[in-house]
C-alpha cells in the first residue's frame, strides 16, 4: 500500500511511466473506463478548492469510480475539534483512496501513517503539492519533448507557493537545469529548498527581483499567484500582490516557443490578454491534471493497466 | 576549583563549553533529587575549555538528546568509584519527542497527541527539519 505525500517519493520512471499511461488514457478512454468500478475515492478538503477536488472527482469518475468527501472543513467533523488521524480512520472504513487537503503543513503526512489506505496529499498548506507538480511536468514534457537543458522562470510568491516547492524539488533530478527565482525579497523562496536541494545537488540558480530582464533567456515561465490566504496580516498582502503582473508588453522579448505555466486560479497575476498568446498553457495544464492523476489513482490502487 | 569524584553516578564530560546547561536542561537533570553538579569552562588539552555534568546516581540518559545538543560529549558510567563505560555519543538520524516545531503552519501544532519527529538533513551543518513541514529545529 503506498501513498504520495511528496513528489520526491517518486522515481525518474515512476513519474515517465505515469506520464505514459497519462497519454495512453488520451488515445484510449474507453480502455480505462471501467478500471476503477466498485472503488471509491474520499475527496477530503479541509481547504477550499476548485481545479484539484473537480479534477480529482472528475478522474476517478472517468475510471469507473465513485466518490464521497467534503469541500470544507467546515462541513465536518474536524469543526467539532475531532484530529486529522481520527477523520481518515473514519473515512478508511467507507473509501479505497483519500485525497486530502489541508492547511496545515504535514497534515497528509500525518494522515497517510494511520489511514490503512492510499492517500494523495492534495496541497499542506503552503508546504507540497505533488499532484499539480505531476500535472506540470506533464504540461512540460508535452510542451518542450523532455525535462533536460531548460531554463525555468518561478515567478511570484516563491516562499508559499507550494506548488513551486514541489516543482523545483521534482526538476531538480533532471540534467543541465537552470532556475531563474523572481520574487520580491519578502516572497523569497525558503532556505530549506536552497539548502537541501538547489546547493545540495549544484544546480544553477539566480534570485532577480525584476521580471523583464530575464524573460529573454527562459524557456518556460512559471507564475503564482501572490496567495492572501498565506499572509498573516492584510497590509503585507495588499502591497505585494501587484508587484508582478505579466502582460503582452513583458513578452515582447520572450522567446517564441516560451512556455507559460501557471497552477491557477489566476486573480491578476496574468493579463486576460496573454490568453490569446500560444504560448500560454495554463488552461492546457488543467486538463493535462485530470489526466495524470486518473494515472496516479490507478497506480495507488494497483489497478492493471 | 574542586568537585569531588562520584562512586556511582554519570560524568557528562566534553561538553562544548556553554553547552551544559542545555544538556542539563533537555535532559530533565532539575527533575532528579540526587545531586547534580555542573562545572561551567573547565580547563580541556583537548577543546581549551569544557563543560562536564556530574550527576550522582546512575539515571537513563537520552543520548539522542545529547546527540543533538551536542555530539562531541562523552558518557562514562561510574561504578563503585570506577569508570565501567564510556560511550562517544553520534549525532543522531532522528530524533523524537526531544524538541518541538516552532512553525505556526505545522500539523503539530494543532494535532493531539503526535510525536514532533526531527531528521538529521545535513550532518556537517547538524542540521535537523521537521518531517511534517521541513522548518529547520531551532
Amino acid at each position: 500500500m503506498r501513498s504520495l505525500i511528496d513528489i520526491q517519493e517518486l522515481t525518474t520512471s515512476e513519474i515517465e511511466e505515469l506520464i505514459a499511461v497519462s497519454e495512453d488514457i488520451i488515445a484510449h478512454p474507453e480502455k480505462f473506463s471501467q478500471k476503477c468500478a466498485g472503488k471509491k475515492l474520499a475527496t477530503l478538503f479541509f481547504e477550499p478548492s476548485t481545479r484539484t477536488r473537480l479534477s480529482f472527482e472528475a478522474a476517478m469518475y472517468e475510471l469507473g469510480g465513485n466518490v464521497i468527501g467534503f469541500s470544507e472543513g467546515a462541513s465536518s467533523s474536524s469543526a467539532k475539534g475531532e484530529s486529522v488521524v481520527d477523520t481518515v480512520k473514519t473515512v478508511s472504513c467507507y473509501a479505497d483512496i483519500i485525497a486530502m487537503r489541508h492547511h496545515k503543513e504535514g497534515a497528509p503526512l500525518v494522515a497517510s501513517l494511520k489511514a490503512g489506505i492510499p492517500l494523495i496529499n492534495a496541497g499542506d498548506g503552503g508546504h507540497n503539492h505533488p499532484t499539480q507538480t505531476l500535472a506540470d511536468l506533464f504540461t512540460i514534457k508535452k510542451e518542450k519533448g523532455g525535462f533536460e537543458n531548460l531554463v525555468i522562470g518561478l515567478c511570484g510568491d516563491l516562499k508559499f507557493g507550494r506548488t513551486v516547492h514541489s516543482l523545483i524539488s521534482a526538476l531538480s533530478r533532471y540534467e543541465n537545469i537552470k532556475f531563474v527565482l523572481i520574487s520580491p525579497e519578502e516572497l523569497a523562496i525558503p532556505d530549506y529548498i536552497k539548502e537541501e536541494i538547489l546547493k545540495k545537488k549544484n544546480i544553477e540558480y539566480t534570485e532577480v527581483s525584476e521580471m523583464q530582464d530575464v524573460m529573454p533567456e527562459l524557456d518556460i515561465l512559471y507564475m503564482t499567484r501572490v496567495q492572501k490566504e498565506r499572509f498573516f496580516n492584510e497590509a503585507d498582502y495588499i502591497r505585494l500582490r501587484d508587484s508582478y503582473i505579466l502582460n503582452n508588453e513583458k513578452l515582447l522579448n520572450a522567446k517564441k516557443d516560451l512556455s507559460i505555466l501557471h497552477p491557477l486560479p489566476r486573480v491578476n497575476e496574468i493579463a486576460v490578454e496573454v490568453d490569446a498568446d500560444p504560448r500560454a498553457c495554463y488552461f492546457k495544464q488543467v486538463l493535462n491534471g485530470k489526466y495524470i492523476r486518473m494515472a496516479l489513482i490507478l497506480k495507488l490502487l494497483e489497478v492493471e493497466v | 576549583m574542586i568537585i569531588g569524584q562520584i562512586k556511582n553516578g554519570i560524568v557528562l564530560d566534553h561538553i562544548t563549553a556553554g553547552k551544559g546547561m542545555d544538556l542539563y536542561q533537555i535532559l530533565g537533570l532539575d527533575k532528579l533529587e540526587c545531586q547534580v553538579a555542573i562545572i561551567k569552562n573547565a580547563d580541556s588539552a583537548k577543546l581549551g575549555k569544557k563543560d562536564i555534568i556530574k550527576i550522582n546516581e546512575v539515571i537513563d540518559i537520552n543520548f539522542d538528546a545529547i546527540g543533538y545538543v551536542d555530539p562531541r560529549v562523552t558518557v562514562n558510567i561510574i561504578n563503585d568509584g570506577k569508570l565501567i563505560k564510556r560511550t562517544r555519543i553520534q549525532m543522531p538520524e532522528i530524533i523524537e519527542d526531544i524538541i518541538i516545531c516552532k512553525n505556526p503552519r505545522c500539523i503539530t501544532t494543532t494535532e493531539q497527541d503526535i510525536k514532533h519527529v526531527f531528521k538529521l538533513t545535513d550532518r556537517e551543518k547538524g542540521i535537523y527539519r521537521c518531517i511534517y513541514c521541513e522548518s529547520k529545529a531551532e
